[in-house]
């Protein structure tokens, strides 16, 4: 790959599931080295275009090419890419071990097993996310943030070119939060490219570069972090999730709907 | 009585011997698919295999009769198509996920059952013929059912342990394996397919009614006693290896049904584990589980805040 390649390039891409149309002509460009926040309301589409850019979901129209190779053709070198999911789920029915999670992160489509000198690598990607004491422990006995840290860590230990996260900080406290952006930092230093879906900057103010913020499922906005609302967290205001608007409360007077037809379905 | 000797009178004779060997292989088996399937929260789909293996049994019956061979000679053939057909559809039901996992399972509960009556009727066999597959004939296995075991346990062996951290991996979440380009349909083929296999030869032991506990029940024991994946998988196979021979042994000496008293004696074992933990597990250090972080909150230097020794309830 050429350093001027970019590291993810998606053209009009649309998303369907079912009857919804859920990301309706997305286009991004992500260049090495920069790191992007992905910003946008709850049901914005967010999460679902970080799960096409994995795989995870089949686009029903447009292109994704990762690290200069198109998903379409399955020939992504994944072990150059870091996944991060949103939540932990339900857990599975047998317990594991925090090291036994990270170790998984060294498999992929070429490696079926795991490489000589796993252990030592797992223990320094713990170390990465300060749990290296807590390698042997089982995750289900570990807090919902040190949970989250051990799969940052799964990411981490590959040693991915691109690191894709999704919400890593969504019910995490405050300290971890802030381990999590020097984390961050220190690998956009040393040259890992970062996509973030966020939902707002908070931490990671500093360290982003740019910003993308999805709207019904299109991008917005492409360029300088956005400065988020003065009142955000103030007293008075609403935090209403489904499809919530970033512009201050219409007076009544005005005519709420605003937007394209489909903002006011339900 | 010479305990030494009744021993070695039950180790010279070759049935017992074929019989020693197949519960062996199938005790180090089932339980290390069983972890796979109890990770992937689908404790019961041995069961549903284990219903559809029957109809298979029966299909096998009736080309048999069919053909003018000896009608049992194509039973386990017929058992292994069934049911490794049967495990890859309950795969694809849950990967399309139009019905839930849990109905597609309910569906193959009853259809299986209700196919082999059926079937073994039209082959003019009689529902006493499928009473060994359905509770296991041990002490009937033959030298071909003993080749058959060991390559279909060797393969299953290789498949559970080979590749077991790719199969941990997208047990443990789909979307990170797609993510790392691991190709998750084949594996979870696999393990259907490995299921599937493991219910055919636990056949002969314990029978397509108990097949399924052979493949949970120890994997529950292991969980009382460890919490890593590897050793709990390690743990729930040493469990099924020695359940297996000792449930076969003690049938030798009393006139019991060999697949009932493994599985009894199986649940035994989790039993004592469950109430030996407790006393175990308090041994440990005493130490504060939460992680010692600073939060975000200021308290007031007031009346509650230095009180360190309250409950929290």
């Amino acid at each position: 790959m050429r350093m001027s390649e970019p590291v993810i390039e998606v053209e009009d891409l649309h998303v369907h599931a079912g009857a919804s149309h859920i990301l309706r002509g997305i286009g991004l460009t992500v260049r090495p080295g920069e790191a992007v926040a992905l910003l946008g309301a709850n049901g914005s589409g967010k999460s679902t275009l970080v799960k096409t850019l994995i795989g995870v979901i089949t686009p029903s129209g447009g292109t994704v090419r990762l690290l200069g190779a198109s998903l379409a053709d399955d020939h992504v070198p994944w072990e150059r890419v870091g996944y991060v999911p949103q939540r932990v789920g339900a857990g599975t029915g047998v317990p594991s071990t925090a090291a036994e999670v990270v170790a998984s992160g060294l498999l992929s489509g070429r490696r079926w097993w795991l490489p000589r000198g796993w252990r030592t690598r797992v223990r320094e990607a713990l170390e990465e996310v300060g749990l290296a004491d807590r390698a042997e422990s089982a995750m289900h006995v570990l807090s919902g943030g040190q949970q989250q840290r051990v799969l940052i860590a799964r990411a981490l230990v590959r040693d991915p070119d691109l690191l894709v996260l999704d919400e890593p900080v969504a019910g995490v406290d405050r300290p971890s939060q802030e381990a999590f952006a020097a984390s961050v930092r220190r690998l956009v230093e040393r040259g890992v490219t970062v996509l973030v879906v966020l939902h707002e900057l908070g931490e990671l103010a500093g360290i982003v570069t740019r910003a993308v913020v999805l709207r019904h499922g299109r991008v917005v906005h492409d360029g300088a972090p956005p400065h988020p609302r003065a009142d955000h967290d103030a007293a008075g205001h609403r935090h209403v999730h489904p499809h919530d608007d970033s512009r201050p409360t219409p007076a009544l007077t005005q005519n709420p709907v605003t937007g394209s037809p489909e903002e006011v379905a339900p | 009585m010479n305990l030494l000797g009744e021993i070695s009178w039950m180790l010279a004779d070759p049935f017992m011997q074929r019989a020693l060997l197949a519960s062996l292989l199938v005790g180090a088996s089932a339980p290390i698919v069983g972890t796979y399937l109890v990770q992937r929260r689908l404790s019961l789909l041995g069961d549903g295999i284990g219903h559809i293996a029957l109809t298979g049994v029966a299909l096998g019956w009736l080309i048999g009769a069919a053909l003018g061979i000896a009608p049992e000679a194509l039973a386990v053939p017929g058992a292994v198509v069934a049911a490794v057909v049967g495990a890859l559809a309950i795969e694809l039901v849950r990967r399309r996920g139009r019905t839930s996992g849990d109905l597609a399972l309910a569906i193959m509960f009853y259809g299986g059952i209700a196919g082999g009556v059926l079937l073994i009727g039209l082959a003019g066999g009689s529902n006493g013929n499928l009473m060994q597959y359905l509770f296991g004939s041990i002490s009937t296995v033959s030298g071909t059912d003993l080749v058959l075991t060991v390559v279909l346990s060797l393969l299953i062996l290789a498949v559970g342990i080979g590749l077991r951290a790719a199969l941990f991996s997208v047990s443990h979440d789909e979307d990170f394996a797609v993510a790392s380009g691991l190709p998750v349909w084949l594996l979870n083929a696999m393990v259907a397919v490995v299921s599937a296999l493991t219910v055919t030869v636990a056949m002969r032991v314990v029978g397509l009614l108990l097949v399924s506990a052979l493949m949970i029940v120890p994997v529950a024991v292991a969980q009382q006693l460890t919490h890593s994946f590897a050793r709990t998988m390690a743990t729930a196979s040493v469990v099924g290896v020695v359940v297996c021979v000792t449930g076969l042994t003690i049938t030798y000496f009393q006139d019991v049904s060999p697949g009932a008293t493994i599985v009894v004696l199986a649940i035994a074992v989790y039993a004592v584990a469950a109430a030996v933990r407790p006393l175990v597990a308090r041994r440990g250090p005493a130490q504060d589980p939460h992680p010692d972080l600073p939060d975000d909150v200021e308290l007031p230097p007031g009346e509650r805040a230095p009180n360190h020794q309250e409950v929290c309830t």
